[in-house]
């Protein structure tokens, strides 16, 4: 068996690996290594969540600590990909999006299309997602199906370690900019993760579970509780189908039509806001092409539409859980023949 | 225990599995079993196969119904002398849990037996399991697979055997680096893989590219053999897939690969999900389309199979054997024809390219006859 590793750790482990193979990949952000060039201390943080440590060491001249400034230094990720490096530029909390937006959606994703696909803007912009770190309103977005609205833009949400590590190996490698989401709550999960480098390609969705009864399609940190209750309910009887879709642009609408059309049940997990989601994209998605295999309302489990709270006690009732998806399950479930 | 009564439980195929599912009961309860008879069908996560009863006696209880996910080592039924009372069947019952439940707490921390050596500048991976005197036996697997191939033989080989199933250099767990990838190459990264763990002599099985290798080891140090299994082997006639091997190089994704994997089986339903997700992780790692590429130009150079061994195979004196699949999709079953020697075919009715996992059972008790002779 492979060894195995944290989140965290294959995050770390497929950045050094890039940066070693290919000496154009560069990392930048604020607090990557954290104190660097402060008399007497180096790699202080290695990120706020230490997903970077070590890295300034090893790699000195690809490694840059930034300004407090995203709108500086994600501008300057993004012309230094439109001008020959490979970027990883990390933005911290997803949530700081809006003072970097405009070198995003309006600069970034598109150059290519603008410049008569002369240009390339290899960046990858890596940033933090989701509730559970009793974190409050401001560090606890979801927000990629932001990103994903953006014609220009690939959007890759990981849900393990293995997925992660292959999945930004492949952002790094890839030559469009890469909007990156990292669920803070998945950085201590481990599983087996291979030691040499690897890629998953995008567009195409992870089969977790495979079941006759209902189709679950869940992304990111969600994946992990829909297989949770997937397996709750196998031992009920119920045979669910899990998908994890990897990318939210592209989009894998096959592998999700393909499993609606044989189990005719649909349930949606998605730690976002329920309007204008990824949620409710993918709804759409099957009520348009896949509406005659439907058999029961197609179910969301979602965020409410409100800010994440801040009380530890609400923000438990706020996001979604394994049980709240068995609930959705059950409810659209395929009777059981008398 | 006075009725003489035992367990049949689930099996446990290949490192990865933790649990599995009773598919489909083949005996009833009053039915005499005996080694070797189908008890029943079992689906893992990877691949369903039968599994077959390992003691003789009576079937007194089926314990678990079809259908139901159990974790290795659970218990599937109880088998006896027939003079046990219902009473005795209970107790045997209720302590088989009990022990079971209290093992299961010990088992959280049970390490896999893989291990890795370093042969010629490479790492290669291996699984030992078993631990018997005498000649062990060493399971090479083929194209684009890995030592996971032998899933449903090795534990059952290593009842009586000490036995290694080895990642082949660019393949599952070992070093992703080829020089040529020839034949020849594996062969003598065989024998150093032997000589590394101080095996002076093995029985050798060898499946597809895998049997190729061992047989031009047979030929080159022939102290080192003490019998041959080829498998659907390479190395007997000219004639590969090539559409197939260059399909599998190109396959990207799940919906390319599934079709091809489905040409290894007979009943291509035993191509999962879990199988497929499994053959493109290692396709994905850098390197791996290099080596496949390099061992497909060099073993399959324009579309034949270049190393021929049929004819020096007449002249072995090592005990040899050959199993097909009579469906077999990528190398044609009638290699197997005509071989003349001292060579023993077996061709299996229902089986593509890989027997030894379609029909494992008695795939695995024609390796222990070749092994005990």
């Amino acid at each position: 068996m492979a060894r195995k590793l944290s989140f965290r750790n294959a995050i770390n482990e497929a950045l050094a690996q890039e940066m070693e193979r290919d000496s154009s990949v560069i990392l930048m952000g604020e607090d990557v290594s954290g104190g660097t060039g402060s008399p007497g201390e180096t790699d202080a943080w290695g990120g706020p969540l230490g997903v970077t440590k070590g890295l300034s060491k090893r790699f000195a001249k690809q490694v840059l600590d930034t300004p407090i400034s995203e709108s500086g230094f994600i501008g300057a990720a993004i012309g230094a990909a439109a001008s020959g490096l490979r970027p990883v530029a990390e933005l911290m909390f997803v949530d700081f999006m809006g003072v970097c937006f405009d070198q995003i959606f309006n600069q970034a994703a598109k150059f290519r299309y603008m410049f008569g696909g002369k240009a390339t803007t290899p960046v990858v912009i890596r940033c933090m997602i989701g509730g559970g770190f009793r974190a409050a309103a401001q560090h606890s977005q979801i927000l990629y199906n932001v990103f994903t609205h953006i014609p220009g833009l690939k959007c890759v949400v990981p849900s393990s370690p293995y997925e992660a590590k292959g999945l930004l190996t492949q952002a790094i490698r890839d030559d469009d900019p890469v909007m990156f989401f990292e669920h803070k709550m998945l950085y201590d999960v481990e599983e087996e993760v291979p030691e040499g480098a690897y890629t998953i390609p995008f567009g195409e969705a992870n089969i977790l579970r495979e079941g006759k009864d209902v189709t679950i399609v869940a992304l990111g940190r969600m994946v992990m509780l829909a297989t949770q209750a997937a397996d709750a309910l196998a031992r009920e009887g119920i045979s669910c189908e899990v998908i994890d879709p990897r990318t939210t642009s592209p989009f894998d609408a096959d592998t999700v039509l393909d499993s609606v059309e044989n189990t005719g049940r649909l349930v949606v997990v998605d730690e976002a806001h329920p309007r204008c989601s990824m949620a409710t994209d993918i709804a759409a998605l099957v009520a348009q092409e896949a509406f005659d295999a439907l058999e029961a309302p197609i179910q969301m489990v979602t965020a409410p539409h409100t800010p994440v709270p801040f009380s530890p006690a609400l923000e438990d009732l706020y996001l979604p859980n394994a049980d709240k998806i068995a609930s959705a399950v059950r409810k659209i479930r395929r009777k059981a023949a008398a | 225990m006075s009725a003489n009564l035992k367990a049949i439980v689930m099996p446990k195929w290949g490192l990865a599995m933790q649990e599995g599912m009773l598919a489909k009961w083949h005996i009833e309860e009053g039915a005499e079993v005996k080694p070797g008879l189908e008890v029943c069908d079992i689906e893992t996560s990877k691949i369903a196969n039968a599994m077959e009863a390992s003691v003789a006696g009576r079937v007194l209880r089926r314990v678990a119904s079809e259908g139901t996910m159990l974790p290795v080592g659970a218990l599937l039924a109880v088998v006896g002398d027939s003079a046990a009372s219902a009473e005795e069947v209970e107790r045997f019952i209720a302590k088989f849990e009990e022990e079971f439940a209290a093992a299961a707490e010990e088992r959280g921390a049970e390490e896999p037996a893989d291990r890795k050596v370093e042969v010629g500048g490479r790492q290669i991976n291996y699984v030992k399991l078993g631990n018997a005197e005498g000649a062990p036996i060493i399971l090479v697997h083929g194209f684009g697979a890995d030592l996971n191939s032998w899933m449903f033989n090795q534990p059952q080989l290593a009842e009586s055997h000490t036995t290694y199933a080895l990642d082949l250099p660019g393949h599952g767990q070992s070093d992703k680096k080829v020089r040529k990838g020839s034949i020849e190459e594996f062969a003598d990264v065989l024998a150093g893989f032997m000589e590394a763990l101080g095996i002076p002599r093995t029985h050798l099985v060898g499946q597809s590219l895998g049997g190729a290798i061992i047989l031009k080891l047979a030929l080159d140090h022939p102290e080192k053999v003490a019998s041959l299994t080829l498998i659907s082997s390479a190395g007997l006639g000219e004639d590969i897939n090539m559409a197939y091997v260059e399909s599998f190089i190109r396959a990207a994704g799940r919906k390319d690969l599934k079709p091809e994997l489905e040409k290894l089986f007979a009943d291509p339903s035993l191509v999962s999900r879990d199988m497929i997700n499994d053959v493109l992780k290692y396709k994905r790692m850098d390197g791996v389309e290099e080596v496949l590429k390099a061992i497909a130009g060099s073993a399959f150079a324009g579309g034949k199979q270049s190393l021929l061994l049929r004819e020096k195979l007449r002249a072995i004196k090592t005990p040899v054997q050959v199993i097909f699949g009579a469906k077999d999709q990528i190398i044609p079953a009638r290699h197997a024809e005509g071989l003349g020697g001292n060579v023993k075919v077996k061709v299996i009715p229902e089986a593509s390219h890989m027997p030894h996992m379609e029909a494992a059972p008695e795939v695995t008790r024609l390796i222990l006859d070749m092994a005990k002779q």
